[in-house]
């Protein structure tokens, strides 16, 4: 057997990987699609209070968005899973008489996603012009009813691609949860491959694997690239003349 | 244009400081209502300044401000702001509404106004300031002039006491101006008791009642606009009117 043959055999057989495909859909699937998209919701909402603290006046919640975001950005993701989803385990079977590893892996990867979002959320906040907070203080609104109506939807659309860059971290990121120990019908896209590449000894579940998290990242990256040229290049606009004003110019 | 309920603005004795920076040195304007107020002066000298401070945008280190004779300085700043219109320099419109949206906005949701009234008080408003076939575009959509002016009629649906104008047409180009100081000239006529900062002198000496001028955080000179225009009594008016004339 040359050295070739042995390759495609090892990645590309085709055989094993058409087994493990229907697993990979029925449930590595939705449950990569679970962790990567309740982890991204609770990430955002963990983010936004971040990036408020993070712009505050006062310096105490300030200090407290800063240290989170250090830690959180700082640490890798599979120390994180691990001591949130082995250390907290008991403390939430005691709580739940639960053992599913599922809401604490949620929750360690929407705690790393917040950190990222947070800044995110910050820098797009911070983008948007002062005169528009101004604008709407003198209209009468409060700082907390400026910010909500005015300023956070416009920092928000900014720093949408980069969300959607977070979304792609998320889904690969998931992955990872494997650590915790899953039930069979709990594994996510990596486990299934994992699990079908060691009973049979082949990698190509693992190539399939690869595949699946491409159709899901690849469409998203481009819709990234799509979004970004949207913005800086934006609507074709025609700006009419000031036709009133016209007027007025010509009779004087 | 008419029938406003406008008021009388008056600040006392106002002193503001950005750290060492003295920017206003006890500063006296008095509006009587219904009347027009011009503010003149170099850039740096405080007018704008002036202007956020008299709303409480920013709040003054020293003096009271009082608006139809009483102070106002222990109000509640949000509260004073709605009874004073402020329109900026760079117009400020909210880029993620709509033209009608921008004017109905704090109707909804400061006034309380139900939605379809607010907006039917919106779209009255941009009738008057003849924008109202573009309720529906985006602010980016409009020109320069046509975005003052839309941010004229937001700050009008408020129905307000006073109407503060920052520079309102220094950021347009010259052949947008007319319409914008047409706008302001109807207010002004109109009743509306109204600051204006501004670099159009001849908006100043013939349509504001009163002028100020403005250098270093004083006031230097005020008074009527053919006195100032006509007989400047200090030199730094008169260098000032010597270099913008």
């Amino acid at each position: 057997m040359d050295v070739l043959e042995q390759l495609a055999k090892t990645f590309f057989d085709w055989e094993a990987m058409g087994a493990v495909v229907p697993e990979m859909l029925t449930v590595g699937l939705p449950n990569t699609l679970i962790l990567a998209v309740s982890s991204a919701f609770f990430g955002c909402v963990l983010g936004m209070i971040l990036a408020v603290m993070g712009i505050s006046r006062n310096p105490f919640p300030r200090w407290i968005a800063r240290i989170y975001t250090d830690i959180f950005r700082g640490l890798p993701a599979i120390l994180t899973i691990l001591l949130i989803g082995l250390g907290l385990g008991p403390v939430y079977r005691i709580l739940t008489g639960s053992t599913n590893p599922y809401p604490l892996g949620i929750l360690a990867l929407s705690l790393m996603a917040a950190a990222y979002i947070g800044e995110i959320f910050r820098s797009g906040i911070q983008s948007v012009e002062k005169g528009q907070l101004e604008a709407s203080r003198a209209l009468g609104f409060s700082y907390g009813s400026a910010m909500v109506l005015v300023v956070i939807p416009q920092g928000i659309r900014r720093v949408l691609p980069a969300l959607v860059n977070q979304l792609i971290s998320l889904i690969k990121d998931s992955s990872l949860i494997y650590m915790l120990g899953l039930l069979p019908s709990q594994r996510e896209i990596f486990r299934v491959g994992n699990d079908s590449a060691a009973n049979t000894g082949n990698l190509s579940p693992l190539i399939a694997a690869g595949l699946l998290y491409l159709c899901l990242t690849i469409p998203l990256t481009h819709l990234v690239n799509y979004m970004d040229k949207r913005m800086r290049e934006g609507k074709a606009q025609k700006i009419e003349p000031d036709e009133a004003a016209a007027a007025i110019g010509k009779g004087a | 244009m008419s029938d406003f309920k406008s008021g009388s603005l008056s600040a006392t004795n106002i002193h503001l400081a950005f750290g060492s920076n003295k920017v206003l040195r006890g500063i006296d304007l008095h509006v009587p209502q219904g009347t027009t107020a011009s503010v003149i002066g170099p850039s740096g000298s405080g007018k704008s300044t002036l202007l956020r401070v008299m709303n409480r945008l920013i709040e003054p280190e020293q003096g009271d401000i009082l608006l139809d004779g009483r102070s106002v300085l222990k109000d509640n700043p949000d509260e004073l702001r709605r009874r004073i219109g402020m329109v900026f320099q760079q117009f400020n419109l909210f880029p993620h509404k709509t033209v009608l949206d921008n004017v109905a906005l704090a109707l909804i949701k400061i006034r309380k106004m139900p939605r379809d009234q607010a907006r039917a008080k919106a779209l009255e408003q941009l009738d008057l300031v003849g924008l109202k076939h573009k309720a529906d575009a985006r602010p980016g959509n409009l020109s320069g002039g046509q975005q003052q002016r839309v941010a004229i009629a937001r700050a009008l649906a408020m129905e307000p006491e006073v109407m503060f104008f920052d520079e309102a047409t220094s950021a347009l180009d010259p052949e947008l101006v007319k319409g914008v100081l047409a706008l302001m000239t109807d207010l002004s006529k109109g009743g509306m008791t109204m600051v204006v900062v501004t670099h159009e002198m001849g908006f100043s000496r013939n349509v504001s009642d009163t002028v100020t001028f403005m250098d270093a955080g004083v006031v230097v000179e005020t008074g009527p606009p053919e006195e100032l225009f006509s007989a400047p009594k200090t030199d730094r008016l008169k260098g000032f009117l010597s270099d913008v004339l």
